[in-house]
């Protein structure tokens, strides 16, 4: 029983890499060796799809405009996030446990429903097809997000640390910045990962808010298809080089990621 | 949230926040609210139509079909991945490197954009070029998800078992992971079975982060758009489209501005209901 333990965890490890390798073994071939036979691993092993991406415009830009909007997004999100959080960890007023929940409700939100207003809002605005745009409308489901982690990594901290500052007389403010969000730099840091991460996949509202300008990498590659018919190495490529920076990103927070996904409470 | 002192003030505090997803939230969901109750012929001319269009989606059996579909996804994939998740949780190594590498391995598909996903899923499930496609056939099995809708559901699910089990193996490892080690010794001297260990220490211990886990699959499940359309389309016929896709056909597909309106206040309304009921249960168990 214990000598088997091991088998289920590889077994599941095994399929979520079984898409990715496909995937990566697609992105190695010619659109022709795709086609035209069926092998396990690349005959006529090939960068030049990779090539491409990297070096044409139309391309690379894809990826620049996401990793903007995604930033300025996890920027956005965490700064006002943490007051927030802040109020919700240590005080009662009026309204908060609605407040609380009427901010999750809008992580509820289908994207499908808000898609069509968004443009609409957003052109009335004048920000349509700017980076800018995207990053406030993914704050939509990601300041509630970073709310409830930090709520939860906060209400962590016992309350002594802010009655002994505010008795040595720390201004609020002071006390905030200088003792409080390095206490919960983990949080933070856990919280900055999940906006980058809803962000980064997030398709729907990011393409119906952009059109040449700010068009993000999901965008480009359905042009794949329309354009020369099937480019299906280069949509590949494109698709193993999205996997990229999520991969990174996992790779920094990876000893916080357990307690990250609980949002804090364990 | 417990021990926490009054004072009005913090209001200060939320309110960045309260505007921003207010502006994100409120005017977009008013526009909503507005065309549901307008006809529109184009020009920008819109009529005052009432309820009709609730009256039309509540009485369609487009929506109700969409609707049963919806609610059969959703629970068959919270059927498969909780118990999944959980299993492969206990089973996985708690401490050490080996923890590290399955957690990091395990998170990938979290962080692939979800056209990417449905486009993966693609090219795997594919009749004559993907590996599983052409694996199935080649056993002999009549597999082709683009015809057959049993085979469209089941690649659906599949996809959706690859793409969030994680998230549930995740949340149920932190909450493992809290278990002081003490419990675990004190079990062992009373001799307790491996099933008494799981079912009086580690179910309660985890209770807190699988109700996340529900709670989110749920809300999840029920928006998903992306990796369908790009997988499926929602076909073949309408056999996979559930209720994004088909508020998408109406909305941007046939250009019904007062229907789909209608239909996606609907919508927001039964995943608000659900979630709150389970929000409720949650917070009123935090309580006790």
């Amino acid at each position: 029983m214990r000598r088997i333990k091991w088998l289920l965890p590889a077994l599941y490890i095994l399929f979520v890499l079984l898409p990715i390798y496909w995937l990566l073994n697609m992105s190695f071939k010619t659109t022709n060796e795709i086609l035209g036979s069926f092998t396990l691993w690349p005959d006529h092993f090939t960068l030049q799809n990779y090539r491409t991406i990297l070096t044409d415009p139309t391309w690379y830009t894809g990826y620049l405009n996401s990793l903007a909007y995604v930033l300025m997004n996890t920027v956005i999100s965490v700064t006002l996030a943490l007051p927030a959080a802040y109020a919700f960890s240590r005080y009662r007023f009026m309204g908060d446990k609605h407040l609380f929940f009427w901010l999750l409700t809008n992580r509820m939100a289908p994207p499908a429903v808000f898609a069509l207003p968004f443009f609409q809002l957003y052109s009335a605005i004048g920000l349509f097809d700017t980076h800018i745009a995207v990053a406030l409308a993914h704050c939509l489901f990601n300041i509630p997000l970073a709310v409830w982690i930090l709520e939860g990594f906060m209400s962590g901290v016992p309350k002594e640390l802010d009655e002994t500052a505010f008795v040595d007389g720390y201004p609020f403010w002071r006390f905030f910045i200088r003792i409080f969000i390095p206490t919960i730099a983990a949080g933070i840091g856990v919280a900055a990962f999940f906006c980058f991460m809803f962000s980064w996949v997030e398709l729907l509202l990011a393409k119906t808010l952009t059109a040449v300008v700010a068009k993000p990498i999901a965008a480009v590659m359905t042009r794949t298809a329309s354009t020369s018919g099937y480019e299906l190495g280069l949509l590949a490529a494109a698709g193993a080089l999205t996997i990229v920076p999520g991969a990174f990103v996992i790779y920094f927070v990876r000893n916080y990621i357990a307690k990250g996904f609980a949002l804090g409470r364990v | 949230m417990n021990g926490r002192t009054p004072n009005q003030k913090a209001w200060w505090l939320v309110m960045p926040v309260v505007v921003l997803v207010a502006f994100n939230a409120v005017i977009p969901l008013m526009t909503v609210v507005n065309y549901s109750v307008q006809e529109t012929f184009g020009d920008n001319q819109f009529f005052f139509e009432g309820v009709t269009w609730f009256e039309q989606i509540l009485h369609s059996s487009r929506f109700h079909e969409a609707l049963q579909r919806q609610l059969l996804f959703t629970a068959i994939i919270l059927a498969i991945e909780l118990p999944l998740g959980v299993a492969i949780a206990l089973a996985m190594p708690r401490r050490g490197p080996w923890a590290s590498v399955c957690l990091v391995l395990m998170a990938m598909p979290l962080l692939i954009p979800w056209n990417v996903v449905g486009a993966m899923w693609n090219i795997l499930a594919l009749p004559d070029i993907g590996l599983l496609g052409h694996s199935l056939n080649a056993l002999g099995i009549d597999y082709n998800f683009t015809r057959q809708p049993l085979a469209a559901w089941s690649t659906l699910i599949a996809m959706d078992v690859w793409h969030w089990t994680s998230l549930v193996v995740l949340l149920a490892y932190a909450g493992l992971s809290a278990i002081p080690n003490a419990f675990y010794e004190a079990a062992k001297i009373d001799g307790a079975s491996a099933w008494a260990v799981f079912r009086y220490i580690q179910l309660p211990k985890m209770k807190r982060v699988l109700m996340i886990a529900v709670l989110l699959r749920f809300m999840d499940s029920f928006m998903v758009y992306t990796e369908t359309i790009v997988l499926t389309g929602g076909g073949p016929g309408n056999a996979t489209s559930l209720l994004s896709i088909d508020l998408v056909k109406i909305a941007l597909g046939q250009f019904d501005l007062g229907p789909a309106a209608a239909m996606s206040l609907i919508y927001f309304l039964i995943i608000l209901l659900l979630s709150w009921i389970f929000y409720a249960v949650m917070t009123r168990d935090e309580a006790q």
